[in-house]
């Protein structure tokens, strides 16, 4: 396995903010490594200065053993890229598009191949304008891998786009990965890097404050799973403190949240039948009982002492 | 090479399936053509020099396409371009930036004859339009209008900060520049004091060289002019390399 990009101590200041703050990484061939953060926590202009469209103040960037800023010429055609903020034309048509972007490169795949396995075949008439969000991500990933590219960079991917066009597009980013590509993606919701990538650079304030797989970082925080309930009437949350694996019992206003005390593994027995069994044995009426999961919101919380607040919201 | 072909293909057909763009290059000069045609016909008159007013007003109405392409036209293409992100699309291609300069201008100089042309085509089947220039000649000064207008609008294109800004200020440049600069209507009815303004806008620069060469004037009376526009054009070309911004 070979290094596709090394990272060494990158900073970027934009006036008196320190954008990047003094990061280091390095992404292995075949891998979906991920950028995660809150917006505003560098993730974009690391993401550009690794391509090539910033210029970094100092560190040491490599891409395909190649210097992005002075190499740029030799670089520029073997990858694939997808921006944060890029528009085509609002009256040209999607296969105008893929014919003409098709022209810029040597090598290039069969666009009417990468049409169909995107989803796009129909819409090879319609004009950029007339596409909903998710389409015109598709045919920015189409774009993107138009040439056939060994490194892919996806910024953002899924902002703005619903559910389950959210979905649909992991599914074509595994694809991606299928094919042999390595993939270089930033996001803001934690879901999708869990979901999706292999290994996972948490950032915050310009700087990388953890990078290992979903697992790992999960596995780490050293929390276990939590049971999440209502109870109808009076009752002892006491009866539950003495039952084994339980760190702690909080209310939080009309719900009731049991914290397993954590022995750091994934596969240790879930509290869930004890804490049920216990509250019907002492007759207590419970009602919306759900199970939690420490997952890399958590990871977030425990390493920066805050939410990734707006995450839900789009 | 076939970056460049297919790129200015896609920005011709891009071009006219714009209806504005399309309309005041195209449409808009025929219909000020007709317009003006049927006040005055095109009788020779001794105001123009024995010319009739259809055919002095072709040459004129041809430098106001060459200023509203490169002065509207660019400035808002290019702005808008860079404020959608439609240029950083464009530079994480191996497309080098001179092939969309290059495709840009290819396209909206086509865009220019073609109106030309219209405009001749009209003026010869309606008016009987008189020709004493060498057509040689006046594609030349054709060209070195159309090369100077265009630099000028890569530079407004440039220091604008959005598509809407640009569309206001080259508004502002243009219009003024249209009704005192012979293009819109013949200097020669306009007012002595507002004459000797004109002078200074470079449109009447362009006016006055197409108008001379097509009623057969020499380029050597023409100095001034050919020395105004190849000042421009290089001042344009330098300033607009130097501040080309894509994003």
């Amino acid at each position: 396995m070979s290094t596709m990009i090394s990272v060494k101590d990158l900073n970027k200041t934009y006036g008196e903010t320190k954008a990047v703050n003094g990061i280091s990484f390095q992404v292995e061939e075949g891998e979906i490594f991920g950028m995660v953060g809150p917006n505003g926590a560098g993730k974009t202009t690391a993401i550009e200065c690794v391509e090539g469209l910033r210029k970094a103040d100092s560190g040491k960037i490599r891409v395909l053993d190649l210097d992005p800023i002075r190499q740029e010429r030799q670089l520029r055609p073997q990858l694939g890229i997808q921006l944060q903020q890029a528009f085509l034309p609002d009256n040209i048509k999607v296969w105008e598009a893929l014919d003409m972007y098709k022209s810029f490169y040597d090598r290039t795949v069969d666009w009417e191949d990468l049409l169909d396995e995107l989803g796009l075949a129909e819409k090879r008439n319609t004009s950029f304008q007339k596409l909903s969000g998710g389409q015109k991500q598709r045919l920015f990933i189409a774009l993107a891998l138009l040439n056939d590219p060994k490194l892919v960079f996806l910024d953002e991917l899924t902002t703005g786009l619903d559910p389950h066009a959210r979905h649909t597009i992991w599914d074509l980013v595994r694809d991606v990965q299928r094919r042999g590509k390595t993939v270089f993606l930033t996001t803001h919701f934690m879901e999708e890097a869990e979901n999706l990538c292999n290994r996972v650079a948490i950032m915050d304030r310009g700087k990388i404050v953890a990078l290992d797989t979903p697992a790992n970082l999960v596995r780490d925080l050293q929390i276990s799973e939590r049971v999440i309930f209502r109870v109808q009437g009076a009752w002892s949350p006491e009866v539950l403190e003495d039952l084994d694996g339980i760190k702690k019992v909080e209310s939080q206003g009309d719900k009731l949240v049991v914290y397993g005390s954590a022995n750091g593994s994934q596969f240790s027995a879930s509290i869930v039948t004890g804490v049920v069994n216990t509250l019907s044995e002492a007759g207590v009426q419970f009602s919306d009982l759900r199970t939690e999961h420490p997952d890399l919101e958590d990871v977030f919380l425990t390493l920066t002492g805050r939410q990734m607040h707006d995450q839900r919201r789009d | 090479m076939r970056a460049f072909l297919k790129y200015t293909w896609i920005e011709i057909k891009l071009f006219m399936r714009e209806p504005v763009g399309a309309f005041f290059t195209l449409l808009f000069p025929l219909l000020m053509l007709f317009l003006f045609g049927a006040i005055y016909g095109n009788e020779p008159s001794p105001l123009f020099n024995g010319y009739g007013t259809i055919d002095i007003s072709l040459p004129a109405y041809t430098a106001m396409i060459i200023a509203t392409t490169g002065i509207i036209g660019l400035s808002i293409t290019m702005s808008a371009y860079r404020e959608k992100g439609i240029l950083r699309r464009l530079r994480v291609s191996p497309l080098r930036p001179a092939v969309i300069l290059a495709g840009q201008v290819v396209v909206i100089f086509l865009m220019t004859v073609l109106g030309m042309l219209l405009l001749i085509l009209a003026g010869t089947l309606v008016y009987d339009l008189r020709f004493d220039g060498n057509v040689l000649d006046v594609v030349l000064a054709f060209l070195l209008g159309s090369l100077s207008f265009f630099s000028l609008g890569f530079v407004l294109a440039s220091v604008m900060p959005n598509a809407r800004t640009a569309q206001v200020v080259s508004m502002a440049i243009i219009y003024p520049m249209l009704f005192l600069s012979g293009a819109g209507m013949p200097l020669e009815i306009l007012p002595e004091s507002i004459r000797s303004f004109s002078k200074f806008l470079p449109l009447t620069h362009v006016v006055t060289l197409l108008r001379g060469l097509w009623t057969g004037g020499s380029w050597a009376e023409h100095t001034t002019e050919i020395w105004v526009l190849l000042t421009l054009m290089v001042l344009g070309i330098v300033v607009s390399s130097r501040t080309f911004r894509w994003e």
